[in-house]
């Protein structure tokens, strides 16, 4: 059984939030607006969270992407009166939309804070509507949303190799981050699968996972910068 | 002959405990149709929610949850006025009781069904609510809550209603309208010697039945909480803690709604002095109680040092939320320690200003509990606030008056005192104490043995 993982190098990211727009358009993330920005009720699935150090001329700032961390012990599953966030055999957590409450307890207990509520009901602008992504569903106003590893591309890929008789290989499925970081920094693949880079990669001494004292284990992992 | 001349010609106790439910004074109008329009007027903010979903309140990531979540903790806390405080008193054979019991009861039940309602108000999909009995699931303290609420609701309704059957059966009697509704509510209980001793034998199982039941419900809301990783809420502490608030906010409560009645329905030979003078020390302890718990909290995440747990700590300490804070801590500590540890302050007057206080300084404890640490996420967000929206505020002014409303209507249905258990006062309740304290004393002694 596959354990999909997730590998981001912060050595090669840029900060250029490739990733953050694919997402967006390969799952129909809504376009919340600046008013929104304004009342902290963006969704993103994946954000490139950015911190800057220092003063000038010596400033520095950091950029640390961020989708779901796909814990293989999610608080927020524990927490869901209705089951409508679940973990799946090969550790991908999901959300099932047409069951969730909207009750935010998932949101609450995400170490993260990487659950989205739709506070409204969601919009896109006119000209994007067209190219929604019909393989993703779109979500109704009054329940919590966040990153699937793009779990529809695995279905897709699973179908694509039957129909092909061979077995799912690595570059078979790959979410659509991944799929446009221009710099490379983000791999995806099977954790338990040593012929998977991010197999290899996670076993690098640079490899470290956002607040793993708490015992959540997340699947994505991160190179530190070098210097 | 109407019921008013009815009940003008009866013994004192029927006379001054039954007037409310015959007569009503304009006082009474004046205030039914300024809470009523308060109500609908929330009634009118929901509408709105539910029509352009939770858009409309001022909550925002990572602010999740805000005044109605606070107000499901602060009114279901309200709800421990009666059934634990009367249960307490009767199973001591605190003798004092006899005069507050049934108010407290009428508190417990009637603020547990606005408490359960804020977390629904707080739905993002409230057609949906069903789906947590269809699909439940048991890990979810969520669960557990409304599991404990429904059982605390259930018992505590029983508890209201049992002990108030001989009254009922006395309404009915006198033949008071609604007829049919005594009639119904009486289920043809006579007082005979033997009616009364299974009745009490029946109340005596559910005030040892309602008491764990009670310090379950707010257990479990306090490990809502409490289970998540968030700081200062991930706490040991807070199931004790929010059981002691709760009794706490529930005392001063029970407080204010005899300072009322005392008023308004002239129950001043009911609503003694010394009534409210043992009310006062209680509130005096579970201050203390109160002040003991939020002190070794806030120790313990301060001396730790956790760097997440600090954020939270300053931000209510110093930082945005310091005003909330510091005007908690003047409300649950000083003034109520203040007021009631001097005998001359811990009269009606005093009790009354004290409760106010607390009331208010436990509706800001919760406040101080669940915004600060939401708007301080592990990963901390920079731009994280909170500012409630007329609709969230309209919504709570509803629920404060909803639930006053239906207590006063409740007051002119059901005698507000125990008829019953005052004449028992009168009639056992001296013999039996004298006889209780003789059994106290030391035996005699044979001289020479």
């Amino acid at each position: 059984m596959p354990r999909w993982g997730m590998v981001i190098d912060l050595d090669r990211c840029n900060g250029c939030q490739a990733c953050e727009i694919a997402c967006r358009v390969e799952n129909n993330v809504p376009v919340c607006g600046p008013q929104a920005a304004r009342e902290n009720r963006t969704i993103f699935w994946m954000q490139v969270v950015t911190a800057t150090h220092g003063d000038w001329p010596d400033v520095r700032t950091r950029f640390l992407p961020r989708p779901c961390m796909q814990c293989d012990r999610p608080p927020c599953t524990a927490v869901c009166p209705v089951r409508a966030t679940v973990i799946d055999a090969e550790g991908i957590v999901a959300q099932v939309y047409p069951r969730c409450i909207g009750c935010r307890y998932c949101a609450n207990a995400c170490p993260y804070t990487v659950k989205s509520f739709n506070w409204v009901r969601p919009s896109y602008p006119e000209s994007t509507k067209p190219m929604l992504n019909p393989d993703v569903s779109t979500r109704p106003a009054g329940v919590i949303e966040k990153c699937t590893f793009c779990h529809h591309r695995l279905q897709q890929a699973r179908d694509k190799a039957r129909a092909e008789e061979r077995p799912l290989r690595e570059e078979d499925y790959v979410p659509a981050c991944a799929d446009a970081c221009p710099t490379g920094a983000i791999t995806f693949g099977d954790l338990e699968n040593p012929g998977h880079r991010v197999a290899k990669q996670v076993q690098d001494p640079r490899a470290f996972r956002l607040l793993e004292e708490l015992g959540t284990h997340p699947k994505v992992y991160y190179l530190a910068e070098e210097r | 002959m109407s019921d008013e001349i009815k009940i003008a010609h009866l013994p004192q106790d029927e006379r001054v405990l039954l007037m409310p439910l015959v007569r009503t004074t304009r006082g009474f109008w004046i205030w039914f149709a300024f809470l009523a329009t308060i109500t609908a007027w929330g009634g009118v903010a929901y509408y709105l929610q539910l029509r352009r979903g939770l858009g409309v309140t001022g909550l925002n990531t990572p602010e999740y949850w805000g005044i109605y979540i606070i107000c499901f903790v602060f009114f279901i806390g309200i709800s421990h006025a009666g059934t634990l405080i009367s249960a307490i008193l009767r199973l001591s054979k605190a003798e004092w009781r006899r005069a507050i019991t049934r108010s407290a009861e009428f508190i417990t039940v009637l603020v547990i069904a606005f408490g359960a309602v804020q977390p629904i108000l707080d739905l993002g999909r409230p057609d949906r609510v069903l789906y947590v009995i269809l699909n439940g699931q048991p890990w979810s303290p969520l669960l557990w809550d409304v599991c404990s609420i429904g059982l605390y609701f259930t018992a505590s309704s029983i508890y209201l209603y049992v002990p108030m059957i001989p009254d009922l059966a006395l309404i009915r009697d006198l033949k008071i309208r609604p007829t049919w509704l005594y009639w119904f509510l009486a289920i043809g209980y006579h007082d005979t010697p033997r009616a009364r001793q299974i009745l009490q034998k029946i109340i005596a199982v559910l005030a040892v039945a309602v008491i764990p039941i009670a310090v379950s419900v707010h257990t479990v809301i306090a490990w809502i909480f409490a289970l998540t990783l968030r700081p200062m809420w991930h706490s040991t502490i807070f199931g004790p803690y929010f059981v002691v608030g709760a009794i706490y906010s529930g005392i001063a409560a029970l407080i204010l709604a005899m300072a009322v009645l005392r008023r308004v329905y002239r129950l001043e030979a009911y609503f003694k002095n010394v009534h409210f003078n043992n009310m006062g020390l209680l509130l005096l302890v579970m201050s203390l109680l109160w002040t003991y718990f939020t002190f070794a909290e806030y120790l313990t995440a301060w001396y730790g040092g956790e760097e997440a747990e600090l954020a939270t700590f300053w931000s209510k300490l110093t930082g945005a939320y310091a005003f909330p804070f510091w005007l908690m801590v003047v409300s649950c500590f000083v003034v109520p320690l203040a007021l009631m540890s001097r005998q001359a302050t811990r009269g009606p007057w005093g009790t009354t200003i004290a409760s106010a206080f607390v009331v208010l300084g436990m509706w800001l404890e919760r406040f101080n509990i669940v915004v600060p640490t939401s708007v301080h996420p592990r990963i901390e967000m920079p731009s994280a606030l909170y500012h409630p929206s007329w609709v969230e505020l309209s919504i709570m002014a509803a629920t404060f008056a909803g639930f006053i409303l239906v207590y006063m209507v409740a007051t002119k249905f059901f005698p507000i005192i125990s008829l019953w258990e005052i004449r028992e006062g009168r009639e056992e309740g001296v013999h039996e104490v004298t006889e209780r304290v003789a059994s106290y004393l030391p035996d005699k002694v044979e001289v020479g043995t």
